[in-house]
């Protein structure tokens, strides 16, 4: 629609022009820039004794999941609360959009921030395929990267709805990463067994990437979740901010 | 006459047990100007936020252009131009961006050319490329009027548009507004009374979210006024006896002396007393320094309908001058 994608350019084009969004993302890839020698040289250290080991792409992409649990919420704090706080959502909401638009535009802003971030980082496994022999596994690249940005986008999707909520932007930033965490960690309990323990592990958030597209292995059943938690998200942000409407 | 462009019947909004607006049944008309007047919390931003299609009523109807504003809100929003109180801007973005995003929003036609039209109209032009976090107050009160004129509206609703301005500004603001009510029809609001005097075909005095008064501010006055009230300055003091032949005219009611050169003078309804108070202070040997008939100010017009019931009446009415000032 042609009024998402407007608000979509708006939000997307906003965090190039603030600091905090240059912070962030600097944040992300020094880290992770850390995180990729450390494990270079440890795999090397490993290679002197086990000869014919060779690091996989999983020392890029299992930290990038940890690294977006903890950024995505400081991306997606502002976008409705800050509307909230200065008052311009009065503008939003009494121009002729549909609060729907609205929320996916928000989304979708963040969501191709995030993208951007993530796909900047495919410079690590084509730096990694110079280092090892006999080169990486393309296809777990290309499963890893899909993958993180489902998780992206069901995490942006979520952050959006809980920005809604608030006009404190620490408040949904903070209210966004116990969200997040509670989902990554819900698997933990259900893996010590128990009845429901299978219901608590379809939930889980992180086991839909680690024990599939991780490893380099697309299911539909896991695209299928992630996808679901990004309708979700954009529909509880869709109703939160009709529900602003009614109080 | 044509059907109205605002039509709001038996509209009612309540938070909680608290009552914002209670049953308002008003219209407006193309081309004209409609002042929403009141003290603070009467429920004028509550009123104005329904007609914006901003949030559903609790009861009751408005239409805007023939569309409900919950059913067809949509078409509402797309024929309503819309000034906060607190004026919604951007503070990163440039002033001109900010139009042709709120324009692109809207589905301006050529935002371009309109974004810088509405610029020049309101005197923004050569600030088009500052960031909105560097204008001064006047400058983003005008701002937001430009967002709120850009898209053409058939309806303009202002909340407080000259607030926070300085006296040249506001000036400024009230030519634009009473330029733009000569196409569109505009409703806005106020508690600066003299402003509403000088920009409203007919106001609306709003008070604990009930109309209580309606009219053209002339009638208004007219109204509740009665007889003439006439202010008199003579050199010198003014003597007993002047004082005894000017009670003894035919038509008038009351004579006072707020001052010992000053005279004050009711006259009895639909009199016209100001030819024989001249020849008598004449006659008496008094120079006449100044003769002038005292209209009764909305100001006076509002505390007498809002009473003492509203102790934020007093406040509100007090207002103008100290902002005017």
């Amino acid at each position: 629609m042609h009024t998402t994608w407007i608000i979509a350019r708006r939000e997307f084009g906003r965090y190039f022009a603030t600091p905090a969004a240059y912070a962030v993302a600097f944040l992300f890839l020094l880290v992770l820039g850390i995180l990729f020698y450390a494990n270079i040289e440890a795999s090397a250290m490993r290679s002197f004794m086990m000869p014919g080991y060779a690091p996989g792409v999983e020392i890029i992409i299992n930290p990038m999941t940890t690294l977006l649990v903890f950024i995505v919420p400081v991306l997606t704090m502002r976008l409705l609360a800050e509307e909230q706080r200065s008052g311009t959502i009065e503008l939003l909401l009494t121009a002729p959009v549909r609060d729907a638009a609205i929320v996916v535009g928000k989304w979708l802003g963040s969501f191709l921030f995030v993208a951007v971030l993530i796909l900047l980082t495919l410079l690590y496994p084509l730096a990694l395929n110079q280092l090892v022999q006999p080169g990486i596994d393309w296809g777990q690249v290309a499963s890893g990267f899909t993958g993180l940005l489902l998780m992206a986008a069901a995490l942006t999707a979520l952050g959006t709805a809980i920005s809604a909520l608030f006009s404190n932007q620490i408040a949904a930033a903070i209210a966004s990463l116990a969200v997040f965490l509670a989902l990554w960690l819900i698997g933990y309990p259900a893996s010590a067994g128990g009845g429901a323990s299978s219901v608590w592990q379809y939930l889980d958030f992180s086991s839909h990437f680690f024990n599939t597209l991780a490893r380099g292995i697309f299911d539909t059943r896991d695209i299928i979740y992630y996808l679901s938690v990004t309708a979700l998200g954009l529909f509880l942000g869709t109703v939160i901010l009709e529900m602003r409407r009614w109080r | 006459m044509a059907e109205a462009v605002i039509q709001v019947q038996n509209l009612t909004k309540t938070y909680g047990p608290r009552v914002a607006i209670d049953r308002l049944n008003f219209q407006a008309h193309k081309g004209e100007i409609l002042g929403f007047l009141g003290p603070n919390g009467a429920g004028k931003t509550t009123t104005m936020r329904i007609l914006t299609a901003y949030m559903p009523p609790t009861a009751g109807q408005a239409r805007i252009a023939g569309f409900d504003v919950v059913d067809e809100s949509l078409e509402v929003r797309k024929r309503v131009g819309y000034l906060p109180e607190r004026v919604p801007l951007y503070d990163d973005l440039s002033v001109l961006d900010y139009l042709l995003f709120m324009g692109k929003l809207r589905g301006v036609p050529d935002v371009d050319a309109r974004a810088w039209e509405v610029l020049e109209r309101v005197g923004l032009a050569e600030r088009a490329d500052s960031f909105v976090a560097s204008l001064s107050k006047g400058m983003r009160q005008r701002l937001g009027l430009a967002q709120a004129i850009l898209h053409q509206p058939e309806v303009l609703i202002l909340d407080e548009p000259t607030i926070g301005l300085d006296p040249t500004q506001v000036v400024e603001v009230r030519d634009l507004i009473r330029e733009i009510g000569s196409e569109h029809t505009v409703l806005l609001s106020t508690h600066i009374l003299a402003e509403a005097q000088q920009l409203c075909d007919r106001v609306l005095i709003i008070n604990q979210g009930r109309i209580v008064a309606e009219d053209s501010p002339r009638n208004l006055q007219a109204r509740l006024q009665g007889g003439q009230r006439i202010f008199v300055a003579v050199r010198g003091e003014v003597g007993q006896p002047l004082l005894q032949k000017l009670r003894s005219l035919e038509g008038v009611r009351l004579v006072e002396t707020p001052a010992p050169d000053r005279l004050e003078i009711i006259a009895a309804e639909g009199q016209e007393v100001r030819p024989q108070i001249a020849r008598t202070v004449l006659e008496s040997g008094h120079d006449l320094l100044e003769i002038r008939l005292a209209e009764m100010t909305l100001e006076e017009i509002f505390l007498q309908l809002v009473g003492d019931n509203a102790p934020a009446a007093k406040g509100a009415a007090e207002a103008p001058h100290t902002e005017e000032a």
